[in-house]
């Protein structure tokens, strides 16, 4: 246990053959993360385009349908996101000081707050497939007015599902990385994986910042 | 300024390290056996077994079009159902384009030739490049369930409603795409980070071969656009499953809008299938000629301009359907503003060859049969970027037959002029120069009697996809049928000499054409890890005029921590090796 | 050139033709152009640098500002050109004279329906006044289709959700065909129509008698008739042929198995539920993919055709 920092400065066995050295090694796997955080927001683009061009198509389709949605469930799941990117960035600050057990911590309560993330927006569908808000075609729900409502909804589930399945990996991601923790594998010198899972997670609850307010605040 | 000059400039010694001629060892005989090749994570056996793969995909593809063909020797039904014809046609455009097209110079040949090039061991994720080629073969999976469970017939662009509701198993075919998106992805990101930091020491900006900013040029049009098709693909998967409605007019959808979404991808698609094969040519035509390319910087910044404007055009392909005519002038503009840059390249090519000293081989005759035939390409580009005759050619065989030109006479050509470059590298083996031109020519001649015909064909009015045609245009569909045969014969000698080549062929050098590229620089074929010493690099890749051995640089001392790209100052003169 | 046109382009018959015409041969002797003079300079260069020895030595020449400019600027004017033209022509197919006569198409999987102001419906046949502006205001009834006339030079996209229209003024009487071009399905390439121009005479006179004419026929030569005009025939041959409905040789009286298990005998109601509910039961081994033709077929036609069919045995 007792590594001394020069120890630790000399351990080169998570470099790959074809890096030069550690930093090397490092700034190539923050670029290639960066580039597929790119690529994610490209993803969800398309879902807003689609959402945008059926704003401006049917404005006052939104606002109705938004009513719909229960802001206040929607808010607690955006503080108990926010809180988790924090406990993220905690960690990432933990294997940078060669603190394992917190980094371990954090990383259990952003698994955490993610599962509670996901269980809130469990009883959300829950309790609107209930009322026959479905997508598409399976929409039987008659509270609303407007003929269109079926492709609001199709619209919210398909973004805030893909977005779901994104907390989803980000869960399996934060398992794998507390596995890897406990087997000692990070210290000062090597945190790719935690830096780089920290960097997704940053974007998964950016992501949630815009679905928020677009889908739940119209009014 | 001042800050960067009063630093120590970093002075390296280095020696020179001539490649090894016929080695003994290397990269295909160490480690051998399936087990190996299939969990590898060396970037050239990862090239070669997508390059297998796309051949494959490319044969099936091939086949698809000569039975089209041959369905259409007859105005009417030949031997096959319209159901039958319209599945064949939509497998063989989806096949080529996704599987074979989209991946074939920068998966297959990028990845075996790209570390190569910037002097480095492998790519930035020899991993995530394993896993991207193992996304492509799930996406070719799902793709051959939907063919065996009733088809797909909605043609390779899949527009709704039609793709919506007709029978078939439209699902699984997007899936299998949405899937393959990934791996196009993972390769761009891979590329990128790759020539972003790992550049050996003393390659520079100005320095990186003009192949390397077409894959760089590539995969910055893979990461931006296929996102953007993966969600499309995604949203019509849901409209199947769930019939979620976006697109769907029953449920109160748009189609258009889906035309947008695809479009937005799949004319940066193009992009993706023509940029890398401008890298290749610049190669060739430099080696070819063994000059120093003119317009380096011209050849350079035009494939970004291509990229970047080229996201840009999406809307010419839906001049007739009905978006606003504003909207149909501003891509219409930007349209003929693509084709500049494009022939800003070929100007520049032409120029190369101006007092070189041109070697005909195989790959510098395939590389003019690509200017040749891509220049046909491109005109009939500007044609159908005109918006009035664009009206009277859209959804024609004209259309067919320019992004034919584009596509198999002017990509197919590069990624041949490619394959033909780079074999000896790969297995180090040479081919039949006799045989490889003949094929060449046959595949030249048979190409232009099969597309020809189509340009009349179209502006005469014969719509795509048409199962039965009028009695007029028989003899067109029959001279090109022909035509098709012979690209047939020409491949199929191809593939003969290639495979003889791989058995029985004489031994290559290290650098049999003589370039001063750097995959030159090793032995052919390479070793495991490329280069057993950290090159260095203190020339152009063009830089005939320089000696060989101030090509084969190296750190003289084992290792001693560089970055990519850094500027180096040799301290010591070159030493020769031997 | 007019060999070269009449090779290259199909008869122009439109008013609008001209332009579009003009500026596809401006850009194929243009492109003509640059294609042989680079193909020239390829092959010249390769025949006279071709390499004497492997000690040949290159001059080095690495760039040229002035000639990089050139050959940017050059082909620039020309595509400008050529956007600008191709740009006034598109306009012009699009601004509709006020005074078009407009003609309602709707575009079924696979035929077109063509209604007059009358209330006539041909289906198939598109009848237009000939030197004068004719608007088609276009929908479809299921997925995209799209209008075109090679003659004409115009084609527009058919859409399920919303109205297209496009125009156009023929030049002279006589027959031109037209195509679906937007890939619809099996039968996308049946999907064919004619126009007949005639002169406004004609064209009133024909308006006039469209439909009465049928009244003192045979119900047995109407429905041959009506089955060949309302492109029955496209999916249901007469000789016993699979297309891709049922054959209507020997369908009459006929027991049919249904998607759903039931028999059905093939009878006047079938027939008639079949013409106007199409998808309401289907035979097995078939698509639902049949358009509805309610508000096509009159009651008298239904019976007309029941009565040909009778014949097909």
């Amino acid at each position: 246990m007792a590594q001394t920092s020069v120890d630790i400065e000399h351990k080169t066995d998570h470099i790959q053959h074809h890096f030069v050295d550690s930093d090397q090694q490092f700034e190539s796997s923050k670029l290639g993360m960066w580039i597929f955080l790119v690529t994610e927001i490209l993803f969800f683009g398309g879902l807003f385009a689609a959402y945008i061009v059926y704003r401006a198509w049917y404005p006052e389709l939104y606002l109705e349908a938004s009513t719909e949605l229960n802001a206040f469930w929607g808010t607690v799941n955006t503080a108990v996101l926010i809180g988790s990117s924090l406990t993220v960035a905690m960690a990432i600050r933990s294997a940078q000081l060669n603190q394992i057990k917190g980094l371990i911590y954090n990383l259990y309560i952003t698994i955490g707050l993610a599962i509670i993330f996901m269980v809130i927006k469990f009883f959300e569908y829950a309790e609107k497939l209930e009322k026959g808000i479905a997508p598409g075609a399976y929409y039987t729900y008659d509270g609303l007015e407007h003929e269109k409502a079926n492709i609001f909804f199709s619209i919210y589930y398909m973004m805030t599902g893909l977005h779901g399945l994104h907390v989803v990996i980000g869960i399996g991601l934060m398992v794998w990385l507390v596995i890897k923790a406990k087997k000692k594998v990070f210290h000062s010198g090597y945190y790719t994986p935690v830096e780089i899972t920290g960097l997704y997670w940053h974007l998964v609850d950016v992501i949630w910042i815009f679905l928020f307010p677009l889908l739940y605040l119209i009014d | 300024m001042a800050t960067s000059e009063a630093k120590p400039t970093n002075k390296i010694q280095v020696r020179r390290y001539k490649p090894e001629e016929y080695p003994e060892k290397h990269y295909l005989n160490e480690e051998t056996g399936i087990w190996a090749w299939m969990t590898t994570v060396d970037h050239k056996k990862i090239g070669l077994m997508y390059l297998a793969s796309l051949a494959f995909f490319f044969f099936v593809g091939g086949m698809l079009a000569l039975v089209l063909r041959t369905e259409l020797l007859t105005p009417a039904r030949s031997f096959m159902d319209a159901d039958v014809y319209n599945q064949i046609f939509t497998l063989h455009g989806a096949i080529m384009v996704f599987f074979f097209l989209v991946p074939s110079v920068p998966a297959a040949l990028g990845n075996f030739i790209l570390p190569l090039q910037l002097g480095c061991k492998d790519v930035a994720f020899p991993r995530v490049n394993l896993a991207s080629f193992y996304i492509y073969v799930i996406g070719a999976v799902f793709t051959l369930i939907a063919i065996l469970t009733g088809g797909v017939d909605t043609g390779w662009t899949f527009y709704t409603p039609y793709s919506a509701t007709t029978g078939g198993n439209v699902m699984m075919m997007t899936l299998g795409i949405f899937i393959l998106g990934f791996s196009s992805i993972l390769t761009g990101v891979n590329f990128i980070t790759t020539i972003h930091k790992l550049r050996a020491p003393g390659m520079t900006w100005n320095k990186l071969p003009l192949n390397m900013w077409a894959l760089y040029a590539t995969s910055i049009i893979q990461v931006l656009a296929t996102p953007v098709l993966a969600i499309t693909l995604l949203l019509l998967t849901m409209e199947r499953v769930l019939s979620i409605g976006i697109f769907d007019p029953a449920l109160g959808g748009d189609p258009v809008l889906y035309q947008h979404f695809f479009w937005f991808y799949s004319h940066p698609a193009v992009y993706i299938m023509i940029v890398p094969g401008f890298g290749v040519i610049s190669e060739v035509i430099s080696t070819f000629s063994r000059k120093i390319i003119f317009g380096y910087w011209a050849i350079a910044i035009s494939s970004l301009a291509i990229a970047f404007i080229g996201f840009l055009v999406w809307g010419h392909h839906m001049f007739t359907a009905g978006q606003s005519s504003l909207a149909n002038m501003v891509f219409s503009f930007l349209t003929f503003l693509v084709g500049i840059p494009t022939g800003i390249k070929i100007f520049n090519w032409v120029a190369t060859m101006y007092r070189g000293s041109i070697d005909m081989k195989t790959p510098m005759l395939y590389a003019q049969i690509f200017l040749f035939q891509f220049m046909i390409g491109g005109f009939t580009g500007i044609m159908l970027g005109a918006l009035a005759v664009d009206i009277h050619l859209h959804d024609t065989y004209y259309v067919v037959a320019h992004f034919h030109y584009v596509m198999m006479g002017g990509m197919v050509m590069a990624f041949l002029a490619g394959l033909h470059y780079w074999w000896p590298k790969m297995f180090g083996k040479m081919y039949s120069e006799k045989w490889a031109k003949f094929s060449a020519i046959i595949i030249f001649i048979g190409f232009n009697m099969t597309f020809l015909p189509q340009f009349v064909m179209g502006s005469q009015g014969m719509p795509r996809r048409y199962f039965n045609y009028i009695d007029q245009f028989q003899s067109f569909h029959q001279f090109s049928t022909i035509g098709s045969y012979i690209i047939g014969i020409g491949f199929f000698i191809m593939f003969g000499y290639l495979l003889y080549s791989f058995f029985r062929g004489e031994k290559a050098a290290a650098n049999p054409w003589g370039s001063r590229a750097l995959e030159w620089q090793v032995s052919s074929p390479p070793p495991l890890h490329n280069f057993e010493h950290t090159p260095v690099i203190i020339n152009g890749p063009y830089d005939y005029h320089k000696p060989m051995s101030e090509f084969q640089l190296g750190i003289a001392s084992k290792h001693n921590g560089h970055h990519a790209g850094e500027k180096v100052d040799i301290s010591t003169t070159v030493k020769d090796k031997a | 050139m007019n060999r070269f046109s009449d090779f290259m382009l199909p008869p122009a018959k439109s008013t609008t033709a001209e332009t579009t015409d003009a500026l596809f041969h401006f850009i194929n002797v243009t492109s003509l152009i640059f294609l042989v003079g680079i193909t020239i300079a390829i092959i010249f260069f390769s025949w006279k640098y071709r390499r004497r020895s492997d000690e040949d030595v290159t001059p080095v020449i690495s760039h040229n500002n002035k000639l990089e400019i050139t050959w940017s600027v050059i082909p620039l004017i020309l595509v400008m050109i050529v956007f600008g033209w191709g740009f006034t022509g598109y306009m012009n197919l699009i601004t509709i004279p006020d005074d078009a006569y407009e003609v309602r198409v709707v575009a079924k999987s696979w035929l077109w329906e063509f209604h007059y102001e009358t209330g006539f419906v041909s289906v198939n046949e598109l009848h237009v006044p000939a030197n004068r502006p004719v608007k088609l205001v276009m929908s479809s009834d299921d997925v995209i289709h799209s209008f075109f006339v090679p003659d004409y030079r115009v084609k527009m996209d058919v859409l399920p959700n919303r109205y297209t229209s496009l125009w156009f003024e023929v030049t002279e009487p006589g027959e031109s065909i037209v195509y679906c071009a937007e890939y619809c399905g099996t039968a996308h390439s049946n999907m064919l129509a004619t126009v007949f121009a005639h002169t406004q005479e004609d064209f009133d006179t024909w308006l006039e008698t469209a439909g009465s004419a049928d009244d003192d026929m045979d119900p047995v030569e109407l429905g041959e008739q009506l089955v060949t005009r309302n492109a029955c025939d496209t999916c249901h041959s007469t000789d016993g042929t699979r297309l891709q409905g049922p054959t209507f040789q020997g369908l009459w009286g006929s027991e049919r198995e249904m998607e759903d298990g039931e028999i059905v005998v093939v009878d006047e109601n079938y027939v008639r539920e079949s013409i106007l509910e199409p998808n309401a039961r289907i035979t097995k081994g078939y698509q639902p993919v049949m358009p509805s033709y309610a508000g096509t077929l009159n009651d008298r036609q239904i019976d007309a055709i029941i009565e040909y069919l009778k014949t097909l045995q």
